[in-house]
């Protein structure tokens, strides 16, 4: 059989990080691939490449053994690939009908978009779905599920050929799932062929007809279901080559520092338990999602926990603010820098010295030359590279921004540092000042949880690993258990390994 | 920083070649008691362009500004007709200005309305409640004492107390701007609000200052208007809100927050300033001003925006997975 889509040689690079290495990728008429790896692997990339988002800077594409190129979303669409994402794009003001045929609505006369020809034919295509619903109703009004459902006949309606659809149970109820599968069904009837982006291996073993692996941007492997196990997927997700090496420390773990016991959120995650050294780096591993990030947000006091207990050093505090947080001691280096951590506009200095204002003031008044030197101190401590402190911080790189938030919170002398993704989109050189900094900060005392996403660099620097999944935590991981497969199933939900 | 400054740089040297052009065929123009006399006459949109410019910065817009002055100008005159001795008024007028700037940062903060509505309805209210004080009556110069009309216009080392009242703002709200945790504060919650939060700092509440400190001013102006043009009525400063928006952004100061200082604010109200007072003197009609002062705001909004660009595309912002 031949396959519809067939991509060949794909690389793509951003500046410090390599996000698809020569990869191959055969989607096949009225199959389902399942595209696996872990975050990071290169997954999002090659869906931006596929969508016209990306420009691969090498490789080919071919649709039905014709070279093509995806210069815009729109030529993709023209071509037939649409993709159906996590948070599906739509608008909610207007209705299903609008979104459906948005930017190709079929005209009547004077090019006056035909109304009638727009609702009958949204009917059509959700009838085709089997999906109930109002084509004039107002998407706003719809639920997470149905949203799927307005997409995917959006996505019939330009005849779309390829359809990739992106963890589209991430959000799903146990029923909505179920639709979903029997939509899969319809649309493989259809012919249409499907490139299903999942981290969960009992939905991949239900609806996936064929494989691809990538790892690190790397293609690994591809083939069948029928012939592979999920022990054999998880190796091939894993296996990797060292080439990241990680300081050497010494492991000197004293008394408790934080004592987290039964938080829960109404929403977002249940029962929390854990305790954390000093000099201890805890790593906290999970699939994207899995809650991690709202646990710690939690312990930062962004969010408040409705059950559960927190004791920081030996005393019971209740955190209620990002301020109580910092005067108990504990800081948060949020994972997107952009967004929660740098002050763009502020100059370097100023946004080291931001929580620690009270320390820089002398009667009320900010003392330069204190802000100056509380900067200097911990920049260079980190290895800043700028030019000067005064300069804007937006103007830095992101591995120098990452260390700018970081000196800012070290700047608060603080007993427990929360590092939310550490190194995520920095280069490799950068990376490993983090960790050997990080490494320093323990063996100085301080107590570290780690946030991560990135299996190697969990183990490489944790002394103990946390895994949540689904907002619990289901296993803790130390010594000889420590090992990519154990992270990765206990993450996925498989049983654990004997 | 050193952007902006070269920015400012730049406005300086725009207002001292207009000045210097205007000169060259009306010297009078350029006397020292002129000049002064234009700065006076600037002091009432230096003291609100300082407020809505700290408003500014955190993200909000402050469209009462005007109406504001108008009610503590007319409370004032009232306060003076029924024999309030001038140093309570000014502090009721400041007091009543505070108060009224917390009623826009109240309903921004703890209601979460946009500054934007909020400050179209405060607006509109605040010259409502003029007219329903006065039932739409004037306060005129012989119904205000001497003492009352004399305090702004007595003149200091050749400025009146008006034009020295905007200095010392100047000054202070220089200070409490790069010195102090506030003024720190308003930059970082424009700048970037998220990681405001996360460095422990209310967003909310810094915006209640902004508008506090703007209500303040304005009520601080609304005395200075109405004592030196001797006159308060229902539309007193009509439409000043957007000469003091317009000065701000000439300024630099940027109006999606975090940007801009005390001294951009300064200048772009001195802008609108010379050219207002300088084209009755060269013959212009004041048709003309509103042209001039429109096209400079967009010249110095498209001069903002080529600045802001970066060099180069932004080919990605995040790293991609």
């Amino acid at each position: 059989m031949q396959p519809v889509l067939r991509l060949r040689g794909i690389s793509k690079s951003f500046p410090g990080v390599k996000a698809l290495s020569d990869v191959q990728l055969d989607l096949y008429p009225g199959q389902v691939t399942a595209l696996i790896g872990e975050n990071g692997a290169g997954k999002s990339t090659i869906v931006k490449v596929l969508t016209g988002i990306y420009q691969p800077d090498a490789g080919t594409i071919e649709i039905d053994g014709r070279a093509a190129r995806f210069p815009s979303a729109d030529a993709a669409a023209q071509a037939g690939v649409t993709a159906i994402h996590q948070e599906t794009v739509l608008f909610d003001e207007l209705s299903v009908a609008e979104n459906i045929w948005l930017g190709h609505a079929p005209r009547g006369r004077f090019g006056l978009i035909n109304r009638a020809a727009m609702r009958d034919g949204a009917r059509r295509l959700l009838d085709g779905i089997g999906a109930k619903i109002d084509p004039d109703a107002r998407l706003g009004d719809l639920g997470i599920a149905s949203r799927h459902m307005v997409a995917i006949a959006r996505a019939l309606s330009i005849e779309a050929r390829v359809v990739i659809l992106d963890e589209p149970t991430a959000a799903l109820s146990h029923k909505e799932i179920q639709e979903l599968y029997e939509l899969v069904e319809t649309l493989k009837a259809q012919g249409k062929a499907i490139l299903f982006i999942s981290h969960k291996f009992d939905e991949i073993f239900r609806i996936a007809d064929r494989y691809t692996v990538f790892r690190d941007g790397q293609f690994v492997g591809e083939g069948a279901m029928a012939e592979v196990n999920e022990g054999q997927l998880v190796q091939m997700m894993v296996g990797r080559s060292v080439d990241q090496i990680f300081p050497v420390r010494d492991r000197n773990i004293g008394a408790p520092v934080l004592t987290v016991s039964g938080y829960s959120h109404p929403t977002e995650f249940a029962d929390i338990g854990f305790t954390l050294h000093r000099g201890e780096i805890l790593g906290f591993y999970g699939l994207v999602g899995a809650g991690r990030s709202e646990v710690m947000q939690a312990l930062f006091g962004i969010t408040t926990p409705s059950k559960g207990a927190c004791k920081i050093a030996g005393q019971v505090r209740v955190i209620r603010s990002t301020a109580e947080a910092v005067e108990a001691g504990i800081v948060y280096v949020p994972e997107d820098r952009g967004r929660q951590g740098a002050v763009k506009g502020l100059p370097i200095f100023q946004n080291v010295t931001l929580p620690s204002l009270g320390a820089v003031s002398r009667a009320g008044f900010l003392r330069m030359a204190d802000e100056f030197s509380l900067a200097r101190d911990y920049t260079q401590r980190l290895d800043l590279r700028a030019a000067a402190l005064d300069q804007d911080v937006g103007l830095l790189s992101g591995g120098n921004q990452q260390k700018v938030v970081i000196a800012k919170w070290l700047a608060t002398k603080p007993r427990v540092i929360i590092l939310d993704e550490p190194t995520k989109g920095i280069d490799i050189g950068s990376k490993a000042a983090v960790h050997a900094f990080m490494a320093e900060l323990a063996a100085q005392g301080l107590a570290i949880i780690m946030v991560s996403s990135e299996i190697p660099e969990v183990l490489g620097m944790s002394d103990r690993v946390i895994v949540m999944r689904e907002g619990r935590i289901v296993d803790e991981v130390a010594g000889d258990r420590m090992t990519p497969e154990t992270l990765v199933r206990a993450a996925a939900g498989l049983a654990v390994a004997a | 920083m050193k952007l902006l400054r070269q920015r400012e740089t730049l406005l300086a040297l725009v207002i001292l070649a207009s000045i210097a052009v205007i000169a060259t065929r009306f010297p009078a123009f350029v006397t020292p008691h002129n000049l002064a006399n234009v700065f006076n006459d600037t002091s009432p949109l230096i003291l609100l362009a300082i407020g809505q410019m700290i408003v500014i910065l955190t993200k909000c817009i402050d469209l009462s500004v005007a109406a504001n002055l108008a009610l503590t100008g007319m409370v004032a005159a009232l306060m003076n007709g029924a024999g309030v001795p001038l140093p309570l008024i000014l502090l009721t007028v400041v007091a009543l200005g505070a108060v009224l700037g917390a009623v826009n940062g109240l309903l921004v903060w703890k209601v979460g309305i946009p500054s934007i509505v909020v400050t179209l309805g405060t607006m509109t209210i605040y010259r409502g409640v003029i007219f329903l004080m006065t039932d739409g009556k004037w306060v005129n110069a012989h119904e205000m004492t001497d003492a009352f009309k004399a305090l702004p216009r007595h003149v200091i080392l050749g400025l009146p107390v008006m034009g020295w009242v905007a200095i010392a703002m100047i000054l202070i709200f220089a200070v409490v701007l790069t010195r102090t945790a506030l003024g720190r504060a308003f930059y970082a919650v424009g700048g970037n609000p998220h990681a405001a939060v996360y460095a422990g700092i209310d967003v909310g509440r810094t915006q209640f200052w902004a508008f506090v400190i703007s209500g303040a001013l304005a009520g601080l102006t609304g005395y200075l208007w109405v004592a030196r043009y001797a006159v308060a009525y229902v539309d007193v400063a009509g439409g000043f809100e957007l000469d003091v928006v317009a000065a701000c952004v000439i300024g630099g100061i940027a109006i999606a927050g975090g940007a801009g200082s005390i001294w951009g604010a300064l200048l772009g109200a001195l802008f609108l300033g010379v050219i207002k007072n300088a084209l009755p003197v060269v013959g212009i009609s004041p048709f003309w001003q509103m042209a001039i002062s429109g096209t400079a705001i967009v010249l110095a909004v498209a001069f903002n925006a080529a600045q802001s660009r970066p060099k180069g595309r932004i080919i990605l912002r995040e790293a991609s997975q």
